[in-house]
């Protein structure tokens, strides 16, 4: 990357103009998409179709009176929407929009800069970011800032684990870790024959490393704390979380990083398991497809794609037990990414068609056995024994009896006899006598 | 040294500049801060620019993993426990021991001393290293990291991992405490509450369709018997009388 000053000047403005402009459309999306879910209209009195919703309430929040709790660590307090932001915004650097193209006579790339180990920048960039959300929650003197900041650096810890892991198998199959190489890695097919069937595989990683590509979108909502893992700012359980103590400007700046952090991890995902800015067709299509500033659109519809798919889970599930949570994380995506990374390297030696033959027979044989034992031997669920002592129900639940006879419906009883009905003593002179006569039964019951 | 210094380019003089002090005073600020959670803060900062000069040293790999490992996950960790002791929690500057602050700066800066007097000794002869093979492009950073790990250090670094985990565990041994019974789980408790025998609603509040709300008056069931359940067995029940529960003219109003 060697760009003059100007155009990386130019460069740095666009990736924070893209960012802004894309977290005030995800809102809008979010509230529309949702809306549609539930079967309401959202946002769509501000603009065409309610767009400009967003910006007006960017605004309305910028206006509102800053309040610092008396109890508040006050530098600390303002710092903290200050790092997350810069966090957020900065992770965006390294993501590659497209390939080279001629700008005003300068062949540069879409991409503000691109070195060795970009990837590790923004793992980098996301694991500073919850010093943003723990300082917050922390210097508010809140209970309930303190409570959210509690879980969201348990949070993200554990599932940073499982994202790193998953990250690496990427490392792992294209020996790479600048994004921008990774990219173009994807672009070569995986050929594959199938008896006398030829065809090219793409060689988007999601599919190679399919394990991997579940493992990091489940981890990447936890990381950004998005439903249905956002118990840091469980609104039902601790208000707001660590940003109860916010408002005006500073609150404001919580919810850009978060949206910001959402497109910084789609982008991510599409770079790294989805081919980037490449065609989601074969080149021979459409030859043009990856050239100039084409794979803009396929990059921002894969980016758009993953922006649906976290508010089609926000809109569908709900909100996870906190041990649920953890025990998710540390037993079951951390266990799987290890064995898999295991797996994938066993694999790799076997095919590798430099070794020995039986050393390849030994790898690639002992990776299967390993997935096989792994599928055949997962641990399974105990049954649920039923007691042995008579059971009026079903497993202990209430159920009516087998010789259930309908009780006659008491209103048509009522205008029947009307004087049997004995009026209920009002106060004074009551019955003392605990379970006189069965309340549950009509009166006119017994004829 | 001073031809050393000479030697780094324009930008790397003026980041490090800007950076060097930073770091003292993260540095500083760590043993000067009065809250824990500040300390911590100041060491973080001083972390973060040793990972900046690590990427100007052409170390891009180990700067950005100091990054991650040291100020994303252990400093972390550190604030995780520090948060727990409460915001108010500061040093006490009480002297415990007599005389301990005189000793103890005397001594600081005696090791300052040595310190500095040893790193002199070995960086005066020094002279100035080779092109990196990664700066020419033969051998990339991360390549030659994973080469020194993987070959040369190889046993080293399995047997620091060994040690890393058995210390986790071991210490996962000593902070667990074996539950006494067995664990009843949400399902255990949902069949026990279900069980045949058991009323599985909640249990009527006192002063259901009563006069009274409190404790002591029991509820009543549609026809005007005493629900026991409603009874606690602390509280003697007691009913109001009616000239208790007529209006007591408290508004300045007749009847």
């Amino acid at each position: 990357m060697n760009d003059p000053l100007w155009l990386m000047l130019v460069k740095g403005v666009l990736v924070f103009v893209v960012l802004v402009l894309l977290v005030l459309f995800t809102i809008w999306f979010e509230r529309r998409v949702v809306a549609i879910m539930q079967v309401r209209p959202g946002p769509n009195r501000n603009g065409p179709f309610g767009l400009l919703q967003s910006l007006a309430d960017g605004l309305k929040l910028a206006f509102k009176e800053d309040v610092m709790p008396r109890t508040a660590d006050k530098i600390v307090f303002i710092a903290a929407p200050v790092i997350a932001v810069t966090c957020a915004f900065t992770a965006f650097a390294v993501i590659p929009f497209g390939p080279e193209v001629s700008v005003f006579g300068i062949e540069t790339e879409l991409q503000l800069t691109d070195f060795e180990v970009s990837v590790l920048l923004i793992l980098a960039c996301s694991a500073l970011g919850v010093y943003g959300i723990v300082l917050a929650g922390w210097s508010s003197g809140s209970a309930y800032s303190l409570l959210g900041a509690l879980r969201a650096a348990a949070q993200v810890i554990s599932y940073e684990i499982a994202l790193g892991l998953a990250v690496l198998t990427v490392f792992f199959q294209s020996q790479l870790l600048s994004t921008g190489a990774i990219v173009e890695a994807q672009a070569e097919g995986l050929p594959l024959a199938l008896g006398g069937l030829e065809l090219t595989l793409p060689g988007w990683y999601f599919l190679i490393l399919a394990p991997s590509f579940v493992i990091f979108v489940i981890a990447m909502v936890g990381e950004t704390n998005r439903a249905p893992f956002d118990l840091p700012e469980a609104e039902s359980e601790l208000v707001a979380g660590f940003a109860t103590e916010y408002s005006s400007l500073k609150y404001a700046s919580f919810f850009l990083a978060e949206y910001v952090n959402m497109v910084t991890m789609s982008a991510l995902a599409v770079t790294l398991f989805l081919g980037g800015w490449a065609a989601p067709f074969p080149n021979s299509w459409w030859p043009g497809a990856n050239e100039g500033f084409m794979p803009l659109i396929w990059f921002f519809g894969k980016v758009l794609a993953f922006l649906f798919f976290y508010v089609w889970l926000r809109g569908t599930l709900p909100r996870l037990r906190y041990d649920q949570f953890m025990r998710l994380g540390w037993k079951v995506l951390v266990p799987v990414s290890l064995v898999w990374l295991m797996v994938l390297a066993a694999m790799n030696i076997g095919l590798d068609t430099d070794n020995e033959l039986p050393t390849r027979i030994a790898f690639a044989g002992g990776a299967a056995i390993a997935v096989m034992a792994l599928i055949f031997f997962w641990p399974s669920r105990k049954q649920y024994e039923v007691p042995e002592e008579p059971d009026t129900g079903l497993g202990g639940f209430p159920v009516p009896p087998m010789d259930l006879a309908v009780p006659p419906n008491p209103r048509s009883l009522k205008e029947l006899e009307p004087a049997n009905t004995t009026a209920v003593p009002i106060n004074g002179s009551r019955s003392t006598e605990p379970a006189s006569g069965s309340q549950a039964s009509p009166n006119g019951k017994e004829e | 040294m001073i031809e050393l210094a000479q030697a780094a380019s324009t930008g790397e003089a003026v980041f490090f500049w800007i950076l060097a002090p930073i770091a003292l005073g993260g540095a500083v600020g760590l043993i000067l801060a009065r809250s824990a959670v500040h300390a911590a803060l100041m060491l973080a900062i001083t972390m973060m620019c040793l990972a900046v000069f690590y990427i100007m040293q052409a170390a891009p790999f180990l700067g950005f993993v100091q990054i991650m490992v040291y100020t994303g996950a252990i400093m972390m960790l550190f604030l995780f426990v520090l948060m727990l002791f409460g915001r108010d929690s500061k040093d006490s500057m009480f002297e415990t021991l007599r005389g301990q602050r005189f000793f103890a700066i005397c001594l600081g800066i005696g090791l300052a001393a040595l310190l500095s007097a040893g790193l002199a000794r070995a960086v005066s002869g020094m002279t100035m290293a080779p092109e990196a093979p990664w700066a020419t492009g033969a051998q990339s950073n991360v390549e030659a990291i994973a080469e020194a790990l993987f070959s040369t250090y190889l046993f080293p670094f399995e047997v620091v991992s060994g040690v890393l985990t058995v210390a986790a565990v071991g210490a996962l041994m000593f902070a667990h405490v074996a539950k006494k019974g067995g664990h009843r789980g949400q399902k255990e408790h949902s069949r026990e509450r279900f069980a045949p025998g058991v009323y599985p609603g909640p249990r009527p509040g006192p002063g259901v369709f009563a006069t009274s709300d409190s404790t002591a008056t029991p509820a009543l069931r549609p026809d005007g018997s005493i629900e026991p359940a409603s009874l606690s067995e602390y509280v003697p029940p007691r009913q109001l009388t009616a000239a208790e529960t007529a209006p007591k003219h408290t508004e300045g109003r007749e009847g």
